[in-house]
């Protein structure tokens, strides 16, 4: 039974990995699961410099999910290599880099720097987080800003280049063919749903922030849509993700058209639904007697 | 720090809005620390995902108590589970108190309500017995009291409407305690935000060390959500740290009430 896929020049050994945020810089969980049998170790948000992040309180859990304005609270290029990447350049799986920027040139910049860095096995853009005020989510939500950031980072590295984008758009081909042509080696589709939640004791919204991204069980449905018109619009493989809690999930964004998928929230409350997900992705497979997982990637039926 | 399923052994009401929940807990009873906290899955919630955090009461043998209030959707469905449910712990989490090594100094526990129970454990490791500071809006929120004396500790308990104890807020003993004899004292805070903030205040003016445990809102539970976050001094100003990770319990003096602009 093959489990391998392959997201551009990144091959992993089963078509599951983590979504960028949720899994912390892999040591955290380290303790709790095995994390070389995971597809891949996605890690947080990384721009060139430290990120304080914004105020608390910077989560708040609704209904089937929740939202989180945390501001991409991180330690900067040089923080990150200094105090996690000796722990996770030692893992036999590879470490999927999400880095952003507030410029074109700063994400340029901070793929160059990646690039020198021995071991890495792709760079996930950041074109997405709706948080922030400055970067992220206007990159991702302007064709022509998503092209040249794409561009510039295709020229300063020869990592693969996952471009994450935004579900805010009116229909996310355009976006997807302008990351293709750009240069990206594959998508990640998607991120979190710009949303809102008020205590109505106080009146004031649950997040300091005001508005945050709406993650978890509760967008699935959404996110599955865009996958799917996604996968139709372009030829490089999809990283799905939004909402997945176990293998059910997962297989639906692959029968959507995603090459493999990303657990996100869950880890916060399931830290081990990634290793349920891969052991339920081959019983399915065995069940249904499917010898290669490739061969779910884009097979739902949508003919009557 | 592991994960389990656990098995609930008791889940009784205590007084009011408290109850008290025993748990088999083998490995985690045999790890836990004064301070430290357990992450708990409460699995009948099928659109409340998030684990909910619990300080550790006591801990005997294969078993772990806590002493928990009525606060919300996830506590209102964890009191009306019954022995025999099982309960997802990710556990023991977070660093705790700094126990005393020697008799030499005399340990005051400062508690708001039910932070009292998140103490016992340190009260119970410490090489002699101290006092208790105990503060509750109405005599029902003065719990696990006897626990305590048991233990050999004076509990010194305040009330504001004064229905038990002194009438009053938990500092105003406090400081009449440092006023006869701040020397050789420590203190050991967990309870609602001013009240942690006022100990500090207190330490600062009577200059004897304070540890807080300080209650922030939390998601994972193991420093990856970074939702925890509280602003204390580093050294380039400030930084936020990890309530999960770094917290709960920090010295005093590090905490910045405030985010600085």
């Amino acid at each position: 039974m093959n489990l391998a896929v392959q997201v551009g020049a990144l091959r992993m050994q089963n078509p599951v990995t983590v979504a960028s945020g949720t899994f912390g810089y892999g040591v955290e969980y380290a303790r709790l699961l095995d994390l070389n049998q995971l597809g891949a170790v996605t890690v947080k948000g990384i721009r060139l410099g430290p990120v304080r992040g914004n105020s608390t309180p910077r989560t708040a859990e609704v209904a089937s999910g929740m939202l989180n304005a945390i501001g991409l609270q991180g330690p900067g290029v040089d923080g990150f290599i200094a105090k996690y990447w000796p722990f996770l350049k030692e893992l036999t799986v590879p470490t999927i880099i999400n880095i952003w920027g507030t410029s074109v040139e700063e994400y340029a910049e901070v793929a160059r720097r990646f690039d020198a860095v021995e071991g890495v096995g792709a760079l996930e853009l950041n074109v997405s987080c709706p948080n922030i005020k400055e970067g992220g989510a206007q990159f991702g939500t302007d064709c022509k800003l998503l092209s040249q950031v794409v561009a510039a980072c295709r020229r300063a590295t020869r990592l693969p280049l996952i471009t994450k984008l935004s579900p805010n758009v009116v229909s996310i081909a355009p976006y997807a063919r302008a990351a293709e042509e750009a240069g990206s080696d594959a998508l990640a589709v998607t991120n979190s749903y710009p949303a809102m939640a008020i205590d109505v004791e106080t009146r004031r919204p649950k997040l300091a922030n005001v508005t945050g991204g709406l993650t978890g069980p509760c967008i699935k449905p959404i996110a599955i849509k865009l996958v799917w018109e996604a996968a139709k619009a372009v030829k490089i493989p999809i990283i799905g993700m939004g909402g997945i809690q176990d293998a059910t999930d997962a297989i639906e964004f692959l029968m959507a058209g995603a090459s493999a998928v990303a657990v996100g929230t869950a880890n916060f409350y399931e830290p081990q639904t990634a290793l349920q997900v891969i052991a339920g992705i081959r019983s399915f497979m065995e069940r249904k007697g499917i010898q290669d997982v490739r061969e779910i990637v884009g097979s739902v039926i949508t003919d009557r | 720090m592991l994960e389990e399923l656990v098995q609930i052994l008791a889940n009784e009401r205590d007084v009011g809005a408290y109850f008290r929940l025993t748990l088999h807990a083998p490995e985690i009873a045999r790890r836990i620390q004064p301070g430290q906290f357990v992450h708990i899955r409460i699995l009948p919630m099928r659109d409340a995902l998030l684990r909910r955090p619990f300080s550790v009461f006591q801990a005997a043998g294969d078993n772990v108590s806590i002493l928990y209030k009525v606060v919300g959707k996830g506590t209102a469905v964890l009191s009306r589970m019954q022995a025999g449910d099982q309960l997802g712990a990710l556990g023991p989490l977070g660093h705790g108190f700094t126990v005393p090594k020697s008799a030499g100094e005399k340990p005051l526990l400062v508690a708001g309500g039910y932070g009292m129970a998140a103490m016992y454990l340190l009260a119970q490791c410490s090489p002699r017995p101290g006092v208790v500071f105990v503060g509750g809006r109405r005599r029902v929120d003065i719990l696990c009291e006897q626990e305590f004396r048991a233990l050999g500790w004076d509990v010194c308990a305040t009330t504001e409407d004064g229905s038990y104890g002194h009438r009053g807020l938990v500092t105003e003993p406090l400081v009449a305690e440092l006023r006869r004899d701040a020397k050789g004292k420590r203190l050991f805070a967990c309870g609602p935000t001013p009240m942690l903030r006022a100990v500090a205040r207190i330490a600062e003016d009577f200059d004897v060390p304070a540890e807080l445990s300080m209650d922030e809102h939390m998601c994972c539970g193991v420093g990856v959500c970074l939702t925890c976050v509280i602003p204390v001094k580093s050294a380039d100003g400030w930084e936020y740290q990890r309530t999960c990770t770094e917290g709960p319990v920090f010295d005093s003096k590090e905490v910045l009430w405030e985010v600085p602009r």
